[in-house]
């Protein structure tokens, strides 16, 4: 049922490893190499869908499926609204047994009603799960029908769980947009220097980062796709003059269809780190004025680089001191595989390794540009080679998800966030300065000297009795004694910061 | 007896439920050496892998069949017998607890069938390796009900049949998921305070409980061993915390003829007391430390019920949760207004509440109006924003605080605990009731009558 939909994904000019393969190796999509049973991590096409669609805040998102779907994944992403919260409520039809047996259409309609009389949401749209796909449930003869009864757009997604991967889900969700929602409205006003800005979803606020420095050169936020954005901004998003694609993989096809229906160009980039947010923001007036925006917009991009650059450096300059040469271990994926990288690097630390379980051949390009032909990419490191890695003393830091997070804490190693559950915005140049803030913070926090050091009854030898008249007894070793305290348990010596 | 009323939705807004087999996979977490397995797509696994792990804030072992859509169609036999042969590769767990989902038990997969053929196939397998199969799909029940069957399906595969002789002094400890890992370590040092030693499956006091091992583990850190399950026919009793808790109580007095004492809950100066004595009539002698700390929570609660009297609470929790919560809210006179359940349960209709809604968080918005205090997880942060009242966060998921799990409610020691911080949430949070010494200001309450009349 849905093979014609995900080999339509698959199919896609736009993206780098896909024009690098041969015609059989493209039609076995991007899960060639198929997940494996007891030995497999990620979400589902499902959870990719939803992560893409779901920051749209006035529109209700629901879910045809059993409670799991939702249930258990609601209210996990920390994507920020500057108005609407409909988009947080989780809503689903929470399928029973009866539900499944004698088919969920009938409970969709009902549940896409109720939202509708009571919400009064520009759209919703429609997920479809693994068991409403398998027991055949027609959820977009259900959305036309409700779209026709309650004039109001309702809009199905299919990209049931068992389909492939959350990056698959990403595009079938791009594929959504452009079925049923981009193009259906017209914007009310048009500029020369309107834009949207794809695959970007306004986690712990970053799109709010960057968004200032677009106000201030005359550029117009036309549609987010789809971080804080209202469903008609997205539905006029096809009147822009340029496209960037923020996150490369996932919305690199839809940017590309968006070209071939309404001629607008795009270009890939990312605002992790200084040099990389400049270079994004010339692209984007250079785009815009080959667009027949006035000429002057390039030098006013010059001029506020130039000025937010020497902030941000002056900024910078005293973590400089202390992080250089850390060595930080880098597990996350795709675009910020590399664009971490040079974020990091401009502060003077090392990167260590770094991960391209999901990134394509241009991004690992990319990460070579930064850092050599030998540059330290690893694939998936499993979590016990991991836990050694960092015991060993290989990093002073992981920067990775909250799925690792428990390994490099029990190894006492510092741990900072860069995934979408995160609450630190590090976008743009405010926010490759909080970035830094927040890794300095990390690494000079108190608490590693603490519990890296031994038991009591572990100590080689005991701890000399106070003199008399010298009660140190908080628990602190003294100056003199913070030497031994660092040979600790595992047997490693580490600097202190 | 209490109604319990449907909330009548077709669209569930705000779910109060978790999938059944999220609940089973917790479970298999609390015994040793183990690694839960989900048989269905792999999202299955890593929503609830991501969300025990928010909860929890540890390392979760759970692994998927990473069912795709043509294994769906074809069978999956082949699946779960790959997802074994990786795991026991990687992780060398001792036992493998597999639970169905949606997916696989709508297309009707016969996992019991196919791992008795694996297992022939497996000879290695023998003594070395148990594989334990639930079947959890979604649609029937909620988390407590995933956690029951996981406990019962591993009675009846790892508890041999027939009675053993019997060991004094020892009772059987069947806690159910609304115990927090710091519950069930409380309940065994009361037990072990009375003098009896105690088998506690599942056990998550020692596995879930947040501590750092000495190196890395890929399975369960700590839980019942296989062997004090084997051991549990020996026991003199059962004491089963949770409605829960039943299947797997009757489970073992069938293999067994051990007997078994049902509690809904140890939450409260009852509940403790028919507890203990329950454990004197297996043998065990309260100490003098025991009967101090009773007196300790008898004054607890003529300290603290001041701030209880004419308090309205809004509570929405699965049913066991659910039934201690509201027990202790009227044992302290306060009023439950609102209770809500994810499911519906007999038990439901001993709550002392005017009625039970069976519903979610949004049910408990619209009917929380005028409450003083919202006790339910996580989730229910932003209605209880909405309503401007405080929560006091109890149950699964607790992402947005530290020490969920560490936190004691049970007994007469965790009971003064839970009494002595609710009481200061609701000081914390002085409601007109306060000011009007008591009362409830009538034209505001007719007001409030009429407005949901109309």
């Amino acid at each position: 049922m849905y093979e014609r939909k995900i080999a339509k994904a698959f199919d896609e000019p736009g993206c780098a490893t896909n024009r690098e393969k041969s015609d059989k190796a493209r039609k076995q999509g991007c899960s060639a190499k198929a997940l494996t049973p007891g030995a497999a991590a990620g979400g589902c096409a499902f959870d990719g869908a939803k992560i893409a669609l779901q920051p749209i805040t006035d529109a209700a998102h629901l879910v045809h499926g059993p409670i799991a779907c939702e249930g258990n994944s609601w209210d996990s992403r920390n994507t920020g609204s500057s108005g609407p919260s409909l988009y947080r409520s989780g809503f689903t039809t929470d399928l029973s047994e009866l539900d499944i047996i004698h088919g969920g259409e009938k409970k969709l309609y009902r549940a896409i009603k109720e939202i509708v009389q009571r919400h009064q949401p520009p759209a919703v749209f429609v997920y479809v799960t693994c068991v409403t796909a398998l027991t055949g449930d027609d959820v977009e003869a259900v959305c036309r029908a409700a779209t026709e009864r309650l004039g109001t757009p309702i809009i199905p997604v299919s990209a049931p769980g068992f389909a492939g991967s959350k990056n698959l889900g990403n595009k079938l969700a791009g594929h959504a947009l452009l079925d049923h929602v981009i193009g259906s409205i017209e914007p009310e006003t048009t500029t020369p220097t309107d834009i949207n800005v794809l695959g970007e979803y306004n986690v712990a606020g970053e799109l709010w980062q960057v968004a200032p420095l677009f106000a201030r050169l005359g550029i117009r936020l036309l549609a987010p796709i789809t971080g804080d954005a209202r469903y008609r901004q997205v539905a006029g998003a096809h009147r822009a003059r340029v496209n960037m694609v923020v996150c490369s993989q996932a919305m690199v096809s839809l940017a590309r269809s968006m070209q071939e229906r309404w001629g607008i160009p795009f270009f890939e980039g990312s605002f992790y780190g200084i040099g990389d947010t400049s270079e994004s923001l010339r692209t984007l007036a250079r785009m815009l004025v080959e667009r027949g925006a006035g000429a002057e917009l390039i030098a006013r991009t010059e001029a506020l680089i130039t000025e937010e650059e020497a902030r941000a450096w002056t900024a910078l300059a005293p973590y400089r001191a202390r992080l250089k040469g850390k060595r930080v271990l880098l597990y996350t994926g795709g675009v910020k595989s590399w664009s971490v990288v040079s974020a990091l690097q401009e502060t003077g630390m090392t990167v260590i390794g770094t991960s391209v379980r999901k990134s394509t051949s241009e991004d690992k390009q990319r990460i070579k540009d930064l850092m050599g032909d030998d540059a330290p990419m690893v694939d998936q490191i499993p979590a016990k080679q991991m836990y050694a890695m960092l015991a060993g003393g290989e990093a002073d830091i992981l920067m990775s998800g909250g799925r690792t997070q428990f390994v490099a804490l029990k190894t006492k190693t510092p741990w900072l966030d860069i995934n979408q559950e995160r609450h630190h915005g590090y976008a743009g140049y405010d926010g490759t300065i909080a970035l830094v803030r927040q890794i300095d913070a990390e690494l000079s926090n108190p608490i590693w000297a603490q519990v890296r050091s031994p038991a009591p009854w572990d100590c080689p030898h005991p701890a000399p009795l106070p003199h008399a008249g010298e009660e140190r007894m908080a628990g602190v070793p003294s100056p003199a004694r913070a030497g031994e305290g660092e040979a600790h348990a595992s047997g490693r010596v580490r600097a202190e910061p | 007896m209490t109604p319990v009323v449907p909330s009548g939705k077709a669209a569930s807004m705000n779910p109060l439920k978790q999938s059944p087999a999220l609940g089973g996979a917790m479970a298999f977490l609390g015994i040793e050496r183990s690694l839960p397995l989900l048989h269905g797509s792999q999202g299955c696994t890593a929503f609830a892998l991501v969300l025990m792990v928010r909860h929890f804030r540890e390392a979760i072992p759970l692994q998927t069949t990473a069912m795709s859509e043509l294994t769906t169609i074809l069978g999956g036999a082949e699946n779960v017998e790959t997802a074994i042969e990786n795991i026991v590769q990687r992780a060398n767990p001792r036992l493998i607890g597999i639970c169905s989902t949606a997916l696989t038990e709508t297309r009707g997969e016969d996992v019991i069938a196919d791992l008795h053929a694996m297992r022939e196939r497996h000879p290695d397998w023998r003594g070395t390796l148990d594989v334990v199969f639930a079947s959890t799909p979604d649609y029937g029940g909620s988390l407590e009900e995933g956690w029951g069957k996981a406990v019962t399906a591993t009675i009846d595969s790892l508890v041999p049949e027939g009675p053993l002789v019997p060991t004094l002094r020892r009772v059987n400890l069947l806690a159910g998921s609304h115990l927090t890992p710091g519950d069930v370590e409380e309940l065994t040092d009361l037990i072990e305070e009375m003098g009896l030693e105690a088998i506690v499956l599942p056990d998550l006091s020692r596995s879930l409980d947040g501590h750092v091992p000495d190196g890395h583990v890929s399975t369960s850190l700590g839980g019942t061993r296989l062997d004090q399950i084997a051991a549990m026919g020996a026991s003199a009793m059962t004491l089963a915390v949770g409605e829960q808790m039943r299947g797997a109580a009757e489970a073992l007095r069938r293999r067994t003829g051990v007997a078994y004492r049902l509690f809904d809950h140890v939450t409260g100066l009852a509940a403790t007391d028919a507890f203990v004595a329950a454990l004197m009539e297996a043998g065990g002698e309260p100490g003098a430390r025991l009967k101090h700390e009773r007196s300790r929570l008898v004054d607890a609660m003529l300290d603290g019920h001041f701030p209880f009297d004419g308090k309205r609470v809004g509570v929405a929790a699965e049913p066991d949760l659910l039934l201690a919560v509201t027990d202790l809210i009227a044992d302290m006179g306060g009023t439950v207004q609102a209770a809500v359940s994810p499911v519906t349960a007999p038990a439901l209709t001993r709550a002392k509440a005017n009625r039970v809604i069976i519903g979610d968080l949004d049910d408990l918005e619209q009917s929380a109006n005028g409450c003083d205090l919202l006790i339910s997880n996580s989730h229910a942060r932003e209605a209880a924003e909405r309503l401007g009242v405080p929560l006091y966060r109890a149950g699964f998921p607790v992402f947005d605080r530290l020490g969920g799990p560490q936190r004691v409610s049970v007994g007469y020691r965790g009971t003064r605990r839970l009494i002595f911080d609710l009481a200061n949430t609701l000081l914390d949070h002085p409601s007109a009731a306060d000011h009007t010494g008591g009362v409830h200001d009538i034209k505001e309450e007719q007001a409030h009558a009429q407005a949901q009349a109309g």
